[in-house]
């Protein structure tokens, strides 16, 4: 269900590492629980994110959620895709609906994220 | 131990499980707010039917030589034009003309009727109840919602699916009508050609131990038909589409009826009733708010709460909003002053610190076909 390769939040964020570069989504539990992903507001290109920032809004019929920056860095890509069908979220929240890409700054900023074992056992404690 | 130890629950709650509800607290009770998602069972509703669980509503039973009078004084609408098996819907409020709930009034006879109230109200509207029955020495008044299940099955294949499981010919029931004693498989129900969705269908109200047998009757009767069970989360996006007032939302103690465009069940012709003095007095004065509709022009989704402006001015608030899951476009309804409530008048929500566009339209924004 959780790519080995990503790095997972405790808000539910997922990141994968492609050099210097970041591409983050939301997880398969931050999708289930929403329910049906309705709008999506992203930052726009060039933006300076730091790392746990609120970058943007995902909302479902009845739910808005702030998401938040796993690490820091400029966006350099937006999933354009999420704004006339954002229920590629639903339909594939680890694939076609990420969101953005961040070049990262530092990557040792990353060395907190839990890994795909370390975010199961975190549902699991957590009760979901 | 399930986790909601502390909320009410129906009769259905082990049912909802099993059908894989999602448990909220909902105003206290332990209720699907969806099974297989908000949108789909939306849509189901719209084009098929879905089947919702609302045994959480309050159920009052008046009775007495007095009960017709006494529900003249204390709801706006004119009860004296029921029939025996009719229902009609009404506002009730307070003296300044604010709002103590909305509910179904089903007349039994000329001496005996049946109240049906939001569930979060239930308490207040009892208490309130008995107070203006001190005035009536011949009511009787109680508090039965514990006696009763509530289904609500609703959709364009409500009928036939009903049809299916009783030889009562349902057709000899129109919308805003019911049979008291009807039997369904074996069982012996009310039912109401009511509802809460803009759609055809039924309510159905039995004991709460027939309540499991009444839901996997319906759910099997209506498998070949696209019946879905549907939560608490379709249930307010199809009524907000049909505009129908959410207490809480439309309607507060410090909202009128004509305020949420609700005149239409305010009979100021019928003699005394609770509020009748405040309300004619709106009415001559002319309304400081109204409730409008309107449609998103720019990027967001309203929800409640959130401002309306009018040049950067804060002018009014957004009741209920949301995406439209039949029309595909973020909607809401809000109070505004008359003068920014014509249709085709451009507004902006206040969205995150932000004004985005958004215009008035006619409601109700989704009639059925």
């Amino acid at each position: 269900m959780y790519p080995k390769e990503f790095r997972y939040t405790r808000e539910h964020e997922w990141m994968a590492l492609e050099g210097n570069r970041a591409r983050v989504g939301i997880t398969h539990y931050a999708q289930d629980h929403l329910g049906d992903v309705v709008f999506v507001e992203l930052p726009g290109i060039g933006r300076a994110l730091r790392k746990g920032e609120s970058f943007g809004v995902v909302e479902s019929v009845k739910t808005v959620s702030d998401i938040y920056a796993p690490i820091g860095g400029r966006v350099v890509e937006v999933n354009e895709a999420l704004t006339t069908s954002p229920e590629l979220i639903n339909q594939d929240p680890h694939g076609r609906g990420w969101m953005l890409v961040v070049e990262v700054e530092n990557p040792a900023e990353a060395a907190d994220l839990l890994n795909s074992e370390a975010y199961e056992e975190y549902l699991k404690e957590a009760g979901h | 131990m399930d986790g909601f130890e502390n909320l009410k629950k129906t009769p259905l709650f082990d049912v909802h499980q099993k059908y894989g509800g999602r448990i909220i607290d909902f105003g206290g009770w332990a209720l699907p707010v969806q099974y297989s998602g908000i949108v789909e069972e939306h849509r189901a509703v719209r084009t098929a039917a879905g089947l919702f669980d609302v045994s959480h509503m309050g159920e009052f039973l008046v009775t007495g030589p007095a009960a017709l009078a006494f529900l003249q004084k204390a709801v706006t609408n004119d009860v004296s034009r029921l029939a025996d098996n009719q229902i009609q819907y009404s506002p009730m409020c307070y003296e300044n003309g604010g709002t103590v709930d909305d509910l179904l009034i089903y007349r039994f006879g000329p001496k005996e009727y049946l109240l049906v109230v939001n569930a979060s109200n239930t308490e207040k509207d009892f208490a309130w109840l008995s107070d203006l029955t001190r005035g009536f020495p011949g009511v009787s008044l109680s508090n039965i919602s514990s006696q009763w299940a509530e289904l609500a099955l609703q959709g364009p294949r409500a009928e036939a699916i009903l049809q299916g499981l009783t030889g009562f010919d349902l057709k000899e029931i129109d919308y805003y009508w019911f049979r008291p004693r009807v039997d369904i498989k074996g069982i012996r129900v009310l039912v109401s050609r009511t509802g809460y969705t803009g759609e055809d269908g039924f309510e159905i109200y039995c004991a709460p131990d027939d309540a499991s047998f009444l839901w996997e009757a319906l759910m099997e009767g209506g498998e070949d038909q696209g019946l879905l069970p549907a939560g608490l989360g379709a249930r307010d996006t199809l009524r907000f589409e049909a505009r129908m007032p959410l207490y809480g939302h439309e309607l507060d103690e410090n909202t009128s009826p004509l305020e949420a465009g609700l005149g239409s069940f305010v009979s100021f012709g019928k003699g005394d009733f609770v509020g009748r003095v405040a309300l004619l007095a709106q009415r001559e004065q002319g309304l400081k708010r109204k409730l409008v509709g309107f449609e998103m022009v720019g990027r967001g989704v309203p929800r409640a709460h959130y401002p309306i402006l009018q040049a950067g001015q804060e002018v009014g608030y957004v009741s209920t909003g949301s995406f439209s899951p039949t029309l595909e476009k973020n909607i809401g309804l809000g109070f505004v002053p008359p003068a920014w409530a014509r249709v085709g008048t451009e507004l902006e929500i206040g969205i995150r610190g932000k004004g985005v566009k958004a215009i008035v339209v006619k409601t109700p924004f989704y009639r059925r076909p």
